[in-house]
């Protein structure tokens, strides 16, 4: 048994645990030609540094209003779509919308961003059409303005259809007779899903806002990363894509690192708060407040 | 999804519109407790169904259209085509004597076949050992359950794989993805189901721990293996973030670097990476790269989707 451990438990600690030590360069000068143990500490130097740059400022800024567009206009749509589906009385075209709305999931980014050029962007497709009929071109995918809805686009054509699934499995589970029950009682559609779908469904609901309330701090790394180029580097600066041109491309490891570092101990102190508002609404959250 | 039962009325009874749309869509499964829609609520309905539906297809038709599209086709149309008049393969026919698409389909290939075998082994391995009651098991499944919620960061994992030499090394694109938590709770979940008896009765028998995973818990696992197997897969081929980080030498991109460079960027393939003299319209060549990188997810949707269905993820999820 133990030998079988073996492969993945070196998986882990050569791709996990031992980066996870590596975040000690955080609080050194870390440069290149030294190695880790070398490299002089210097307290939280690094951290007084990075939060004194503008760069990081805006990286911060736009992070968090990139993920509030996301949470108020993506989130909801999954659990639109499920309703959508839910709906749908007849199985076959059931299943066929599923299996159209799942497939974008599993393109990848660049394949995501490339579609979207072609019908989006200055010569694609949509474009084309308009100025074909007269019309002034959009620069969709160039405007910086616009660029939180543009990403929101993106995330929604790809992932709400798979963001579906768990509001699905929910909805599977509510008792049917709850329905009946309510409909011979003289509930109407709207105030069925109202009282007993939407209360049903909330569980999985708060578990998915606390998530996302979690992971605010990542808004998808290759998306905006693929981006920047078509809407300039102050729209597209994220706190990951700081952490890598400060870093990789720039050299100023420790500063990286320190971002990097930064955000993952704000979204884990999020995550644990989060959790605790849940528990106090009387929710289950992640984790039950008591083991059973 | 639920347990809804058809109603009992014969298809001889129906007016014409109603059987026409059970012929396309199969029976109903309304509740008889249910009304039907008003007819505006399913008017705006059917248009939201075929819009949502329509927005995900018609890129990838285009696309896929465009790429079989002749040069003057593509021309006259001002860039897209829906229905190629006169089709042709040129553009795969340039794409494919392209030592640089060429070299970055074997890579993407390489990378999928060995990454796929790879992170199956490790992760059937970790899942078998943690779904038995072992010494050790409760850390080591803390220690795996902890990598879904935290990630160490970007720049030390450039470091580490500096530090193990992987820099600009095929490896580095395999084998960072050689162990995913959440394949690894999937599988555990399943080979928890399989009943205790089975495995003992082998260990009775005295067979090794090896030998009953491969005679007795691997070939009653296939579905999940399968499943597993090509999540990992669509992983490994979709992957471009590892390649920019880690890969400088051009001769050792994937497919997604080149889609990025070739169709996002922009930049064009000079007459010498592609390797012919005279290039059809860079149009349908970008589309070409697109259904490349597109057509192998395509193809194998299918057999994704056919294990949905049976509910082996989402089955795992909820337990």
């Amino acid at each position: 048994m133990l030998v079988l451990m073996i492969p993945g438990a070196l998986a882990l600690l050569l791709f996990f645990y031992i980066p996870i030590f590596g975040n000690v360069i955080a609080f050194q000068d870390y440069q290149p030609y030294y190695t880790i143990s070398e490299a002089p500490f210097v307290g939280l130097t690094k951290f007084v540094e990075l939060f004194q740059d503008d760069r990081f400022g805006l990286a911060l800024r736009n992070t968090l209003i990139y993920a509030a567009f996301q949470l108020v206009l993506f989130f909801p749509l999954p659990i639109l779509l499920a309703l959508i589906v839910d709906s749908m009385m007849s199985q076959r075209l059931r299943k066929a919308f599923q299996s159209i709305v799942y497939l974008p999931h599993f393109l990848s980014w660049v394949l995501v961003i490339a579609l979207f050029q072609q019908m989006l962007g200055g010569a694609g497709l949509i474009n084309q059409a308009m100025v074909r009929s007269g019309l002034d071109p959009i620069p969709f995918m160039t405007n910086s303005d616009s660029f939180a809805l543009l990403i929101v686009a993106e995330v929604a054509w790809k992932d709400a259809g798979w963001g579906m699934i768990i509001f699905l499995a929910a909805l599977a589970s509510i008792d049917q007779s709850l329905y009946e029950s309510a409909a011979s009682d003289g509930a109407g559609r709207f105030r069925r899903t109202w009282h007993i779908t939407l209360p049903g469904m909330r569980p999985v609901i708060v578990l998915l806002l606390i998530l996302n309330l979690g992971s605010i701090l990542t808004v998808g790394f290759e998306q905006f990363i693929l981006q920047r180029d078509a809407v300039g580097a102050d729209t597209a600066e994220v706190l990951d894509t700081y952490s890598y041109y400060t870093g990789v491309i720039g050299g100023d490891w420790s500063i990286g690192a320190a971002a990097g570092l930064a955000k993952g101990i704000v979204g884990t102190i999020l995550i644990l708060l989060a959790n605790k508002v849940a528990h106090l609404l009387g929710e289950d959250g992640i984790y039950r407040g008591r083991p059973q | 999804m639920t347990a809804r039962t058809a109603p009992s009325s014969t298809s001889r009874s129906l007016p014409l519109h109603q059987r026409i749309w059970r012929f396309a869509f199969g029976p109903s499964t309304r509740p008889a407790w249910m009304e039907k829609p008003s007819a505006p609520l399913a008017i705006a309905k059917t248009v939201v169904i075929a819009t949502i539906s329509l927005a995900v297809i018609v890129p990838m038709l285009v696309v896929v259209s465009t790429s079989f599209a002749s040069g003057e086709q593509i021309r006259d149309a001002g860039g897209y085509v829906l229905f190629p008049t006169d089709p042709t393969l040129e553009a795969y026919r340039t794409i494919f004597s392209s030592p640089l698409v060429f070299r970055s389909l074997g890579v993407s290939v390489f990378v999928t076949a060995v990454g796929t075998l790879l992170a199956l082994f490790v992760t059937i391995c970790m899942a078998y050992a943690l779904s038995r009651p072992v010494l050790g098991g409760k850390f080591m499944l803390m220690a795996i359950i902890l990598t879904l919620f935290f990630s160490p960061g970007l720049i030390p994992m450039f470091l580490m794989i500096k530090q193990l030499g992987l820099l600009n090394s095929i490896w580095s694109l395999i084998l960072p993805g050689a162990f995913a938590g959440f394949n690894f709770i999937v599988m555990r979940s399943f080979f928890m189901g399989i009943p205790t008896e089975l495995t003992e009765a082998a260990r009775i028998d005295g067979a090794s721990d090896f030998r009953i995973l491969r005679t007795v818990v691997l070939p009653l696992s296939k579905a999940v293996i399968a499943v597993i197997g090509l999540f990992y897969a669509v992983g490994f081929w979709n992957s471009f973030f590892n390649a920019m980080l880690y890969i400088n030498d051009q001769t050792l991109w994937p497919v997604q670097m080149i889609l990025r460079s070739y169709v996002i960027q922009g930049t064009s393939l000079t007459a010498d990476q592609l390797g012919v003299q005279q290039a059809p319209p860079p149009q349908s060549i970008k589309m070409a790269v697109v259904v490349v990188a597109l057509a192998p997810i395509v193809l194998v949707y299918p057999f994704l989707q056919k294990y949905f269905s049976k509910g082996v993820i989402t089955g795992a999820i909820k337990g």
